[in-house]
Formats: C-alpha cells, structure tokens, sequence
C-alpha cells in the first residue's frame, strides 16, 4: 500500500436526544472537538468528507467553522457512510490532495424503524404497499435462520443486548445508559421474531469526527498517532441474503460483509487473531452474533458458548462493542462509523477508562452494514 | 364489490390457481421476481415472462408484529392492524419474499411446504377488496 495515514484527532457529540440543536451544530461540536484532540486548527484542514442521510449538504457546517474555500464533498452510502467519508478522506491524503484531511458525520433522525419508497431502492410499489418494505424485518429474517442452521438460543440474543446497555451505562456519550436485564429484554414486546423491541438499536442524533494526516507528519499533532491499517467498502453480489429483496436466486454467497473484511485482513496485513478490540454493526443483537463469524473472529455457531463464557464482554477475548455499540448509542447514520473510530483510538490510546479493555490493546476492528447491502471495515492499529 | 389485485402483472389474475409472474433471462437463465428487464447476473436485455411453481418450502419467515411505517404500507394499520407473517419460500428456480398465513412462530418450521394463495389485504376508497399473494403451509 501506498501512503500511510494517522489517526491524530478524535471528537464526538454525544449520541441520543437534543431538542432544538440541529444536526449541523453537533457537527460543528464534533468538529471543534477532533481538532482540539489533534491540536489543529479549522484553517488547517485541506480537505473535508461529511456524510449524513437527512442533511442534503453536510458541507454548510463551514458556515459554523470557518469559510476557508477547501475541497469539502458530502458523502451518503446507507449505513456504510462513515466507512465511505473515512475512505474517501484517506484517500484524499495518499492522492496527494492533502496533507491533513477530516472525515464528519452528522445526524439527527425521528424516532421509529426508518421509511422510505421503496421505487428509490430498485424495488417495486406494491413491496412497500404490503408492509414487506421494512428493514427490521429483514434482522428478524436473517437471525431467525442462522439461530435455526447453527445453534444460537434466544438466551443468547437478549445476553449480547444486555452486554450493550452495560456497556453504555459505562460510557458518557451513549443514549441508552440504563441497564436491562437478560429477562426485561426477552419480555419486551416482539416486534420481529425473534427479535424484541430492547434487542433492536434505535435511530437517534449525534455527531462525530476523525481528523487524518500522513503518518510522517503525526508527530507534529500528537504522541499517541494511530495508524488507519484499512479501510474498505463493498457491495451485496448475486446470491447474498440482503435487505430489500423482494426474491434471491438459488445460489448463494457470503455477504458484503465478508468480502469488506477480508480485503481489510488483506490490505492491513493483520488477521482476526492480531485484533484486540472490536467494533460490529448491532443494527440488533442478531447482526453482532452474526457479525462475529463474518469478519473473521469465529466460526459459525462458536457464538453460543462464547457469548457464555463472556468472551464479548470488555475484559474477554474479544470485546466487542466496548462502549455499547449501536444498540446502546442508537444510529446517527452518518455518524454512526467514526463514533466506532471514535471508540477504537481511544481504546488504543488507553483512554477509555471505566470501560478500558486491559492488556493495552494494539489493534483495533470496525465494520458497517446496511441497506441495500453495503458494507465498510476498517483496521485501526498503534 | 369487486376483488382487484395489489399490483397488475404480479400474479395471475383472476385465476383459480393463480401463479407469481417473474421473468427468466434467455441468456443465463437466471429467474427473478417479479420481472424485470435487465438480468441482475450476465446484465443481458433478454428477459422473457416465467411463471413461478405454485408449491416451494419456506426458506426464512420471521413476524411483522407491529405496523409497517405508512407510507409506503398501505394495509390495516392502528387497532386494525393484525400481525402477519413473512418469509422466503424457495421455489426450486428462485426464493420468493412473501406474506405468510401464519404469523405464530410455533406454527411454521424452516423447510415446510408452502403453497400459493391470494389472500385479502385492504379495501381500497372505491369499496373494492384489494387482494395480495402469500403462502400457506401444506
């Protein structure tokens, strides 16, 4: 690979309900935030990637931050945004374009399961008419399968949720912050067998920044550099079990997930045994089970004893979603991915805390998945 | 009151033993549904009217137990709504997303046999009775 790029700033607005602050002002607060975290300054920033799904041009944050005439381009790709902006800005310094670049991502959603027309998806009227236009539909489709051809109990799902409101309870920024029960969230209503209401994440509000350099130059903002190893975005081939398909074909491959993975692993150089803290898309406890053996960390079906043995929780041997994960921060779309950066350098950094995985973790793992069947990966690293 | 379908071109209609209307590519000889112009595997133009086998087993099935957002759903919503099932049923040359007949989870098993039918969905501002396909195990 060519040029190598550093994580040298990270900033976040929190994650959950803000009446009356727009999407672009917690940008901006994310924004003040990475810089002061890398030591920079707005009119030091040579290019700016901002995704977001509700504001049409994320880009107008310049008119909070500053009108400094950079290259700023708005980035939208369904869940996988933030792996798009974050690419897009790494790019933008091995291009040459720029020496210190930043990727945004701004949200604020209404409450409740996200709508669309479904003729803006490539599928009919009419699948939206019956009500089969319906993402969480699609979880409940895909777990319910899985849990059927390999082994997962419902006591596993509600333990990984349960995992998530623990760990945000430890985490400052998350939107849900209370405990819940592996019982409460069985015994909450089913909204899609079998999955329960507590199992899903929610839509909600926040923003998050990541501020890039060349690695040659990171030690003129920080100390601490984290090393952006990959990044990577991928599509749904023909035969993959995606959201928003009104049919499939008899064959059948991996997801996108998977092939964003492994082009990581490979583009890295690290596999899924060097990674020491995980980030995985827990659109609902289903998808992180799922998630797991799909970037690598195991095979299918091992998710139920790990799940068991704690091995998800923030001091097993593989911690995954340490600071809740979508299902305790909510889905902030094009905020949602470098709020997983977010994580992950700081973790690297040791600056976690409460909620710090032990044994001083070298290597860091994120993944996105989302409509129509989009993926991203990135492999973080000290 | 007259029974009119979802969608013209989906499924035969009226018929007695109406069949789902997808399209094969005379290339590849992928199958989708419903039809569409373009095939999604070898990008050919050539996609000729296929009628899809009335019997297959389910796939995948979960519920849809609360009301789909409106729009686009357009069916029972509030008091009226009624939780239904929905599935992949495999019909040897495609899998086919469906409305099921059974919403109780206890009541459908991956790999059983299904069969098409034409079910109720809404009555339209005309006073017709809108009809929709799903399957029902068999």
């Amino acid at each position: 690979m060519s040029m190598d790029i550093a994580v040298v700033g990270v900033g976040l607005h929190p994650f959950g309900r803000f009446p009356g602050v727009s999407a672009i002002e917690m940008g901006a607060i994310a924004i003040r935030r990475a810089l002061a975290d890398a030591g920079a300054e707005w009119r030091d920033v040579q290019a700016a990637f901002a995704g977001s799904y509700e504001v049409d041009n994320p880009d107008a944050v310049v008119a909070l931050m500053g009108l400094t005439g950079i290259p700023f381009t708005n980035v939208y790709n369904g869940c996988a945004t933030a792996a798009s902006s974050l690419t897009m800005a790494a790019n933008s310094i091995r291009l040459g374009d720029a020496d210190l670049a930043i990727a945004i991502g701004m949200d604020k959603h209404l409450p409740g399961a996200f709508s669309a027309d479904p003729r803006l998806y490539a599928c009919p009227s009419w699948y939206g008419e019956v009500g089969q236009f319906v993402t969480t539909k699609f979880f409940g489709m895909k777990i319910n399968k899985y849990m059927h051809d390999h082994g997962i109990s419902h006591s596993t799902l509600a333990k990984v949720a349960s995992k998530g409101y623990r760990n945000g309870v430890l985490n400052p920024n998350a939107f849900r912050r209370k405990p819940l029960s592996e019982e409460e969230i069985l015994a909450s209503p089913m909204l899609n067998y079998p999955l329960t209401q507590y199992m899903f994440c929610s839509p909600d509000e926040g923003a998050a920044a990541v501020v890039l350099c060349r690695a040659d130059q990171a030690h003129r903002y920080t100390d601490t550099p984290v090393y952006l190893r990959a990044t990577t975005v991928r599509t749904r081939r023909l035969g993959a079990f995606e959201v928003h398909s009104p049919w499939l074909p008899i064959e059948e491959t991996v997801g996108p997930t998977v092939d964003a993975s492994r082009a990581a692993y490979e583009m890295a150089g690290i596999g899924p045994n060097d990674v020491d803290v995980i980030q995985l898309q827990d659109t609902d406890a289903g998808a992180e089970i799922i998630h797991l053996a799909e970037n690598g960390f195991c095979a299918d079906g091992e998710q139920e004893q790990l799940v068991a043995d704690g091995a998800l929780e923030i001091g097993g041997s593989l911690p995954t979603n340490t600071d809740g994960g979508l299902i305790a921060n909510g889905e902030p779309i094009g905020a949602s991915g470098l709020r997983q950066v977010h994580e992950v350098v700081l973790q690297l950094r040791g600056q976690c805390g409460d909620r710090q995985v032990p044994g001083n973790p070298k290597v860091g793992y994120t993944q996105l998945y989302g409509a129509p069947g989009t993926a991203g990966v990135s492999i973080l690293s000290v | 009151m007259a029974r009119v379908p979802v969608a013209e071109g989906i499924f035969t209609w009226p018929s007695d033993d109406p069949q789902l209307v997808g399209s094969r590519c005379t290339d590849c000889g992928i199958v989708t549904f419903p039809s569409q112009q373009s095939c999604p595997r070898c990008a050919s133009m050539s996609m000729a009217e296929h009628l899809l086998a009335r019997r297959g087993r389910l796939w995948a099935f979960t519920t849809q137990s609360f009301p789909p957002p409106s729009p686009p759903y357009s069916g029972p919503s509030g008091k009226e709504f009624v939780p239904f099932g929905v599935g992949y049923v495999e019909l040897g040359d495609v899998k086919v997303e469906t409305h099921l007949t059974v919403a109780d989870p206890d009541a459908l098993q991956h790999g059983m046999e299904m069969e098409l039918v034409v079910v109720p969905f809404r009555t339209d501002d005309d006073g017709n009775e809108v009809v929709t396909f799903a399957f029902r195990p068999c």
